[in-house]
């Protein structure tokens, strides 16, 4: 039965760290300018609890085997612990632990606590049931004005936001269903949301934010590889919470600013 | 009031007093012990139900039909209630507490035994109140066992956002008020009515886990009481608590101002502290059961302790970690990040502690013992994926992914699941007088083993790859559709795990009636539970008060005449 | 590491599985032989109780206030003019009358502390009293329980008129945050408020039903520091609702 059970915890162990280790399944490859930082805080982590799961899984199973009852064993050692090997693995793994955190902290702290670099590109994100929306805010640099009174969301783009159009800072917003980014350049993005709790989530950016009802949440990020990601809306918000899907498109610059120019022609 | 004395002076007769309406803790745990039965199989045919739809979307079931988006997500939100509540907060705590925690501390009953009574009733109510809102008009919520507003404030909102969220608010309502009148209870008992000789630091470890659960949940459940009462009155009342101005398909809600946030805060405020009381339990039987059969002391009695009230304080500070992508201010975030790993501490020390206590002990593999090895296992399985969650910035990545599904599972799921099936076959012949069967009980934890491992083990890297949760299908999303071999051996898995568990039911019964009879203390564990007769009779001791001369995990004294010295032998020399 | 040395030459071990007896005679806590247990240690068991069941409470008007701080702090986001505002709003509160029904509920807890102490005293002297032919004198007393029942009352009631006070101001609990925190703590506290009088009622009622006088006094002691902390309580929502205006 000591057999059983260390073969059993063996070969959990070991099937599970193979995959981990094999990266079958694994991260999307990292498109952002925070994706390497994050990747190796990942690795840290991962390499760590990694040793420990091994570690302590294998002794569970060698121990199990080793001191199991039999005729031939000796009487058991009669102990209520050791001091000190208490104190010296709660420092240890005090240490390991908040350790790993205050390294990780200071990815933590470049992503959120600092503003959008000066000529960030400016996009506001809306989530509603079941879709998400951008919109830019043209020439002027200004969002206009949006009124829930005006949303329709059968109608889409602007009156799906609500766009009031005898604000004269919304005559230049554009409203897509699909995001343009043009790559290396920093993102400022504005995160609202309509109806409930959304996620705007693109795991090759590294980008995750909840859209909140009632709050307009600045966050940034910038995108360094050209290419189509996609978005996977990442808070229950409904029955079409798992349909709830878009592109960011990542091209260059010159791409981007046609792109942009097309959309406002298409306004006039 | 009645007091535990004059209650055991006569014991009941007629069936009501006896068996219905009993005052009686150890008839009251087995009550809560079914109870908790049936929601578990209520809430594992719900999920076999969810694996089904994932694989084959279209399948039409028999019974159940076609399972449409919303509906998987009601099925979603009612197994997590179901088994949060009525499962992992019943059968420990309300089952084997209510039955064990008056015997192993020498008393007759509980301090309350009325109330006692009413808890378990309150909690039936409970239940009866959730299954009800399967049967309304338009059906359960879908909104997760988490609630999150603004989408469970507005009827409108989802397919089952009416009547049914309501019930599932009271359902959760009542059983506070059931959960706060027990938690009440277990304090007083164990403060008061302790035996002669049973300090503080000789009671057992499960004993230890009872109270300071009871202690999270009598400061706990009455936030969620508060976040309860707010909800409905946002959802009937027209107030707006959660619910700022929002427009549901085109229509304006008639709120403005409110803070979805403070929901979040609120539930979570109760949901941490929740889990550990989920766990808690758990974590006493493995400390008892690893010790009882590795013939050996606990390794470290004090540390246990000292974690677990470690674990209970911590655990009312580190509620913002399920917050750190919501919204909430990043400087908050990182407060509670470092919390969280605090946490992680005392839950390292239970397990070295555990691995201590059988080296160097001589193993006996009974099925209690399998389970508890079990235990520790998937805890450390379950645990270590938590420090990847605790860091916000590696957060970003994992919230709200199946990774975040595969850590809670693994923890809740299946170590807390393991801790009850430890307790249930360890204290199954002082509750029943019978022996379980042990070839049915070993093929049962091999199967349940292997078995939710393959389960929970591949949400992991499902979760890395970017897998989101409460997903109805994955037909929409590219990426995630590659996923789907995965998903695909997951449910296959599910399916053998989920039959597997016909072999515990069944064993269960027939052994309760036809199993060998039991003797007093078939596994030659030290704690008062086993000097006592099998059943225990109505008073628990015979008349008898017991009184303590020893620690509870006094195994393998160098000199003693057997390899165990019970807690109520004659004292001796020995240091405790 | 310890040894274990008998420590009478006669063994009281059990051999095999059979669980050794306790050795006759039991403890000294006042329980020995399932006894029932002192009425000092049943009151001492009533009171740990109640101090669980009043911490929930505060838990309970704890996340309450916590909900009203936040919901009063936080201002949301406005697309019309791409700003955060705020919209507590005001309520009138109806501050005479509930000026009176505070001073009401501290003349209860005045009245309900002296039932409580004639209580003490009554299950003090109760073994005194039951030997015959002593006689403690004149054996009619205050009602004062009756009069905490009727000061509750009153208490509830003038609540209800604030209530509708309220309504006639054009406050009701949807108008705005501030009058549905207003409504939902006063209605708390009375609910709670309501329990403690249903406990009121049962205690004045005891004496009728002649339960034993320990009993009596445990139900009247408990019922009594509940009664306190409701309305310490009380004190509490109305400064809050006082200050935080």
């Amino acid at each position: 039965m000591g057999l059983a059970l260390l073969v059993l915890i063996w070969l959990i162990t070991l099937a599970s760290t193979y995959f981990f280790v094999a990266k079958t399944w694994w991260l999307p490859v990292g498109a952002s300018s925070a994706a390497g930082w994050i990747d190796h805080q990942f690795a840290l982590t991962f390499v760590i609890m990694g040793i420990v799961f091994v570690a302590a899984q294998l002794s569970l199973g060698y121990i199990v085997w080793k001191y199991r009852d039999r005729p031939s064993r000796a009487p058991v050692e009669y102990s209520h612990g050791n001091t000190t090997l208490e104190v010296v693995w709660t420092i240890l793994t005090a240490v390991l632990f908040i350790g790993l955190n205050l390294m990780g902290s200071s990815v933590w702290a470049s992503q959120r606590f600092d503003a959008a670099e000066a000529g960030a590109v400016q996009v506001e994100v809306t989530g509603m049931q079941f879709a998400w929306y951008f919109r830019y805010p043209g020439p002027d640099g200004k969002y206009g004005a949006t009124s829930p009174k005006l949303m329709d969301p059968s109608a889409g783009g602007e009156a799906a936001v609500g766009l009031n159009p005898s604000d004269p800072a919304a005559k230049d917003d554009v409203v897509t269903g699909t995001m343009f980014l043009p790559v290396n350049r920093d993102v400022d993005v504005s995160l609202r949301a309509v109806d409930v709790i959304h996620s705007f989530f693109v795991p090759s950016l590294r980008f995750k934010q909840d859209t909140v009802p009632g709050l307009n949440i600045h966050m940034h990020f910038k995108p360094t590889a050209i290419g189509e990601y996609e978005i996977a809306c990442a808070e229950l918000c409904g029955l079409g919470h798992y349909k709830m899907h878009g592109m960011v498109h990542v091209v260059s610059q010159d791409d981007f600013d046609k792109w942009i120019a097309a959309r406002e022609a298409e306004k006039q | 009031m009645a007091t535990p004395a004059s209650v055991h002076a006569h014991a009941p007769q007629g069936f009501i007093r006896k068996y219905i309406f009993s005052l009686d803790h150890k008839v009251i745990g087995i009550q809560y012990f079914f109870l908790a039965l049936t929601a578990v199989f209520v809430g594992m045919f719900l999920s076999l139900l969810m694996r089904i739809h994932l694989i084959w979307p279209a399948a039409v079931l028999p019974l159940v039909g076609e399972i449409k988006p919303e509906t998987y997500l009601s099925l979603l939100t009612m197994h997590g209630t179901i088994m949060v509540f009525f499962v992992l907060t019943t059968a420990p705590q309300g089952g084997f507490g209510n039955y064990f925690l008056p015997i192993q501390i020498g008393a007759p009953d509980m301090a309350f035994p009325v109330l006692n009574m009413l808890s378990f009733w309150t909690t039936f109510v409970g239940f009866v109140v959730i299954i009800a809102a399967f049967f309304v008009t338009g059906g359960a919520p879908l909104h997760g066992w988490t609630g999150y507003t603004p989408l469970s404030a507005l009827p409108s909102a989802g397919p089952g956002e009416q009547l049914g969220a309501d019930l599932w608010i009271a359902s959760i309502a009542i059983f506070c008020i059931a959960s706060l009148m027990g938690a009440l209870n277990f304090i007083t008992t164990t403060l008061d009515l302790r035996a002669k000789g049973m300090t503080m630091m000789r009671m057992p470890l499960t004993v230890w886990s009872w109270f300071i659960t009871a202690i999270l949940g009598l400061l706990a459940f009455g936030v969620l009481l508060s976040a309860g009462i707010l909800l409905l009155m946002d959802r009937n009342l027209g107030t707006s608590f959660y619910v700022p101005l929002v427009v549901v398909n085109g229509q304006i809600m008639g709120h403005k101002g409110g803070s979805p946030l403070l929901w979040q805060h609120l539930f979570w405020f109760f949901g941490h502290p929740e889990v550990y009381i989920a766990i808690l339990p758990g974590m006493g039987v493995a400390s008892q059961v690893l010790s009882t059969f590795s013939r050996k002391p606990i390794f470290g009695y004090r540390a246990m302790v000292y974690a677990m009230l470690s674990i209970g304080f911590f655990g009312f500070m580190v509620w913002g970690h399920h917050m750190f992508m919501s919204g909430m201010s990043p400087y908050s975030a990182f407060a509670f990040s470092i919390l969280t790993m605090c946490i992680g501490v005392p839950s390292a020390i239970k397990t070295f502690n555990w691995l201590g206590t059988m080296y160097k002990g001589r193993i006996r593999f009974h099925t209690p013992m399998l389970y508890a090895i079990g235990f520790v296992s998937l805890f450390v399985s379950g645990g270590l994926s938590g420090p990847f969650l605790a860091q916000p910035v590696l957060d970003i990545q994992l919230h709200d992914t199946y990774f975040v599904v595969g850590h809670f599972h693994l923890i809740m799921g299946v170590a807390a699941i393991f801790g009850i099936f430890a307790a249930t076959y360890y204290w199954f012949p002082k509750m029943f007088g019978r022996m379980m069967n042990e070839p049915m009980g070993k093929l049962h934890f091999f199967l349940t083993l292997a078995g939710t491992y393959a389960i929970f083990m591949p949400m992991h890297y499902l979760g890395m790859a970017g897998q989101t949760r409460r997903y109805s299908q994955f037909t929409e999303v590219a990426y995630q559709q590659k996923l789907l071999p995965l998903q695909t051996f997951m449910t296959y898995a599910a399916i053998i795990t989920i039959a597997a568990q016909f072999i515990f039911v069944i064993n269960l019964f027939w052994s309760m009636f036809k199993g060998p009879k039991a003797s007093d203390n078939p596994w030659e564990s030290t704690t008062l539970e086993w000097t006592t007769a099998t059943p225990p009779p109505h008073d628990n001791f015979g008349g008898v008060t017991p009184v303590v001369h020893h620690g509870p995990y006094e195994y393998g004294v160098p000199g003693a005449p057997r390899d165990y010295v019970m807690q109520t032998d004659p004292a001796t020399s020995t240091t405790h | 590491m310890a040894t274990y040395t008998p420590s009478s030459p006669i063994d009281h071990i059990g051999h095999g599985h059979k669980p050794p007896m306790p050795p006759a005679g039991g403890g000294d806590d006042g329980r020995s032989g399932g006894d029932a247990p002192n009425y000092g240690a049943r009151l001492r068991r009533a009171r740990l109780g109640l101090i669980c069941g009043i911490a929930t409470v505060c838990m309970v008007f704890i996340s309450l206030t916590s909900a009203y701080i936040v919901r009063k702090g936080l201002p949301t986001f406005d697309g019309a003019s791409n700003s955060y505002v705020r919209d507590w709003g005001r309520v009138d509160l109806p501050w005479l009358l509930l000026a009176i029904n505070t001073a009401i509920l501290l003349v209860s807890s005045i009245t309900m502390e002296f039932a409580r102490r004639k209580a003490a005293r009554e299950a003090a002297l109760a073994p005194v009293k039951s030997i015959p032919g002593v006689s403690l004198g004149n054996e009619r007393s205050f009602p004062w329980l009756g009069i905490t029942v009727l000061l509750g009352i009153s208490f509830l009631a003038g609540q209800w008129l604030a209530w509708g006070e309220l309504h006639a101001r054009g406050f009701f609990v949807d108008t705005n945050p501030s009058s549905s925190f207003a409504f939902l703590l006063t209605i708390a506290h009375a609910i709670h408020l309501g329990g403690g009088m249903i406990a009121l009622i049962w205690a004045a009622s005891a004496s009728l039903l002649r339960k034993p006088v320990e009993s009596r006094r445990i139900v009247v002691d408990i019922t009594a520091w509940y009664w306190h902390f409701m309305a310490v309580l009380w004190i509490y929502v109305f400064a809050l609702l006082g200050f935080a205006k």
